[in-house]
């Protein structure tokens, strides 16, 4: 299956990209997906553990499952207001 | 992207702010109260000499829309919320510019206050949106504040 990825902020300039579609087992859960994201790429690797991770736009736990087409955002810590 | 639930106003937009418009779209003959709020560019001195000259602000639009309009909800669910208004900038803002526009009106001064304070202090907290400083010799800041436990909701 395939998931869509969202970057942003300092993640997003590490990441040289704003989206990445990545493939995944069946059945993958959040924290599968922030694995393959930092093998993917790298430079990513060390901000991953600060940020959450939303699926369809809605903060998501580590343990929660991916489907085929969800959008997956890693959202460092924010700074709005 | 003006955001019409019931009579709030919710809206991230790209230009500039109106704390009056949104003081006069909270207006309302049951009210006794209008609290605005207005989060603003503050001048900075780096210890290095470097000085601020505004922010850059970046949201993930389709989530933070939807989490202000929840955020509005629960403001209403707490206090006896007349009309609201909630606004957030993207891109930069210069010096003294709000970044963000709270507006709330109620029959009563202490409950426009108290949700004004809810609405920006779990705005801050939750929202996905983000700001990078923007130095006078070029350089950029992404800014990521310690926790980040609030968001994991």
């Amino acid at each position: 299956m395939t998931v869509t990825v969202r970057f942003f902020a300092l993640v997003r300039e590490r990441a040289g990209a704003a989206e990445l579609s990545l493939r995944l087992e069946p059945g993958a859960t959040v924290t599968a997906a922030a694995e393959a994201i930092a093998q993917a790429i790298p430079t990513v690797r060390d901000l991953l553990p600060r940020a959450a991770f939303a699926v369809n736009r809605s903060y998501a736990a580590g343990d929660t499952i991916l489907n085929d087409g969800d959008e997956l955002a890693v959202i460092p810590p924010v700074s709005g207001g | 992207m003006a955001e019409q639930a019931g009579e709030d106003w919710v809206e991230l937009r790209a230009d500039a702010l109106d704390a009056a418009a949104a003081s006069a779209f909270v207006a309302d003959p049951r009210g006794g109260g209008i609290a605005v709020f207005a989060g603003t560019t503050r001048a900075e001195r780096h210890a290095d000499g470097r000085e601020l000259l505004a922010l850059d602000y970046e949201a993930y639009r389709e989530m933070a829309a939807g989490q202000m309009r929840d955020l509005a909800a629960r403001a209403r669910q707490r206090w006896p919320i007349l009309k609201l208004a909630l606004l957030h900038r993207t891109g930069r803002v210069g010096l003294a510019e709000p970044s963000v526009v709270i507006a709330v009106s109620t029959p009563h001064r202490g409950e426009s206050f108290e949700a004004c304070r809810f609405l920006i202090d779990t705005l801050k907290q939750e929202v996905a949106v983000w700001k990078r400083e923007v130095w006078s010799d070029g350089s950029g800041t992404w800014v990521h504040p310690e926790p980040p436990l609030a968001q994991r909701r």
